[in-house]
């Protein structure tokens, strides 16, 4: 293991554990960033054993130090006091006191600007720089800087709390929580200009699962875990050699990882056991049926158009709608689906064009198919949809089957 | 512990001395669900303060210029609301402030609050 790859796996909780005894974000990142410095010169000969925990030994000390000379000379009463005081961390926490879950609800709490709970999610519980945040989301780096500053100097003046919410407060701001990593997670699969982001993907994927372990009894940090497995899954068949993206009928379904379909099916297993369904769940239900298809012809529409159904009760917006006219064009035919399409108002959204597209080709309605597809064109920067549009108007076939679905 | 100012956010028009109220029923049962929250708030340990305040238009803005103190009528803020009324509180946490918060919206639905710390 590289320093590089201990930052990558031991940033977020080394700043979490360390916010918790200092009581304060920036003394926590300062002591942690120093802490990586430290490590680079003595890790020279082999990372320790523990490295997470030397980490924190390390940036726990700097901080006391840096403490104590800044109390010599001026001297102060403050949350310093109780830093010295403490013995020792205390490691005697229940599963639920995660240092990294508290984190997370912080960086997540709806008093906060909901772009900035994504940036400062990135950036301290992923160890993402600015510009890699700035990069994902098309933003100007000054802008995501500021977003993160002002929402540290928010939870420092109007004390939101490092801790994770009481039971009455949970459901929501834990559905805060997913809606932040299912966002990340989107960026990652299909970002806004880059075709994919695996940093972003694996990362959503480490929160999720964060979340799904020490919550294990909300049916929708299940659900989410098995929706990001579940797409995750199909990585390696997604994007071919020449970087350009693989519709999911013509992805070689060998080439997804099996282990990660397994633990998903799974885990949509049990949520189907709870039956406490909720958006996260149908999603990674629809997906579960997907990847148990062994060919795409094999996939079981009927059931996917139920599951739509039930997730459009949830969620009636736009996007949902057009994942179900897909599969009710698959189910009852190209023109049932293209009638719902049609009802559908989402001007600025691409994919509803290019499911037009789609479906007036296989209904041989192929001028008004071009039409639609140039639509979509005009709609999206990604250069990957872009060119798998220009290439489903030269070769038209099927639609694209969901949002996900690549 | 932390000190907020919860602020009710009322519409008015500064120029008009007599705001339009709802009616008599309906602010009857405003006044006894911002009564019983502030009970709640006084039990509970966190209340500080609270009050209504008079119309926006009742209010007088002075500034000092030079060596002088100079005098206008009306609010500071020009704007189609203003504070109604206020609640100071002793909280914990934000959360806590929050909570309170929600009580006090559901009390004076539908008009918003703005919760804010002291420093």
């Amino acid at each position: 293991m590289s320093t590089a790859e201990v930052f990558a796996a031991e940033y977020g909780r080394c700043v979490a554990t360390l916010t918790r005894l200092l009581g304060d974000i920036d003394l926590a990142e300062e002591a942690v960033a120093d802490a990586f410095a430290v490590a680079v010169e003595h890790w020279a000969g082999g990372v320790p054993p523990n490295p997470g925990g030397w980490i924190v030994t390390t940036a726990r000390r700097r901080a006391i130090d840096r403490i104590r000379r800044e109390r010599a000379r001026e001297p102060k009463e403050g949350d310093a006091v109780r830093l010295l005081d403490d013995t020792g961390p205390d490691e005697d926490h229940g599963p639920i006191e995660d240092d990294r879950l508290r984190m997370l609800f912080t960086c997540c709490h709806p008093a906060l600007a909901a772009p900035a709970r994504v940036a400062l999610t990135l950036r301290l519980l992923g160890g993402l720089e600015v510009p890699a945040i700035a990069r994902a989301f098309l933003t100007a780096e000054p802008t995501i800087a500021q977003r993160i500053v002002r929402a540290k100097v928010k939870i420092r003046d109007a004390r939101i709390p490092y801790r994770v919410p009481r039971a009455a407060d949970l459901p929501d701001r834990l559905a805060s929580v997913l809606a932040v990593i299912y966002l990340i997670s989107t960026e990652g699969h299909t970002g806004t200009t880059d075709p994919t982001r695996p940093d972003l993907a694996a990362e959503a994927l480490r929160l999720a699962r964060l979340v799904a372990d020490l919550m294990p009894d909300e049916p929708e940090a299940l659900g989410l875990l098995a929706l990001l497995l579940l797409t995750e899954a199909r990585r390696p068949a997604r994007v071919a050699d020449d970087g350009s993206l693989v519709r999911l009928d013509d992805q070689d379904r060998s080439a997804w990882d099996a282990a990660m379909i397994a633990e998903g099916h799974e885990l949509v297993r049990r949520c189907l056991r709870r039956d406490r369904p909720g958006r996260y769940q149908l999603q990674a239900a629809i997906n579960a049926v997907h990847t148990d298809a062994a060919r795409a012809q094999d996939t079981d529409w009927t059931q996917i158009l139920a599951l739509y159904d039930q997730l459009a009760v949830l969620d009636p917006g736009p996007v949902v709608a057009l994942n179900r006219a897909v599969a009710l064009a698959e189910v009852h035919g190209p023109a049932a689906g293209l009638a719902v399409v049609d009802t559908l108002d989402a001007p600025r959204y691409h994919l509803l064009d290019a499911v037009r597209a789609d479906l007036l080709d296989r209904l041989g309605r192929h001028d008004e198919a071009g039409a639609a597809r140039a639509e979509a064109l005009g709609k999206t920067d990604n250069p990957a949809e872009r060119a798998l549009l220009r290439d489903a108007g030269r070769r038209p076939r099927h639609v694209r089957k969901s949002s996900r679905g690549l | 512990m932390t000190q907020y100012l919860l602020a009710i956010q009322q519409p008015d028009d500064p120029t008009d001395p007599e705001p339009q109220r709802p009616d008599d029923e309906t602010l009857a049962r405003i006044m006894r669900d911002v009564e019983q929250v502030r009970t709640d708030m006084r039990d509970a340990g966190v209340w500080v303060f609270s009050g209504g305040l008079a119309a926006a238009a009742s209010a007088t803005v002075v500034r000092t210029r030079g060596d002088e103190v100079l005098l206008t009528d009306g609010p500071y803020a020009e704007g189609k609301e203003h504070i109604g009324g206020l609640t100071i509180l002793d909280c914990a946490d934000l959360d806590e402030a929050l909570h309170w918060a929600g009580r006090l919206s559901r009390a004076i639905h539908p008009l918003p609050v703005e919760v804010r710390p002291f420093q």
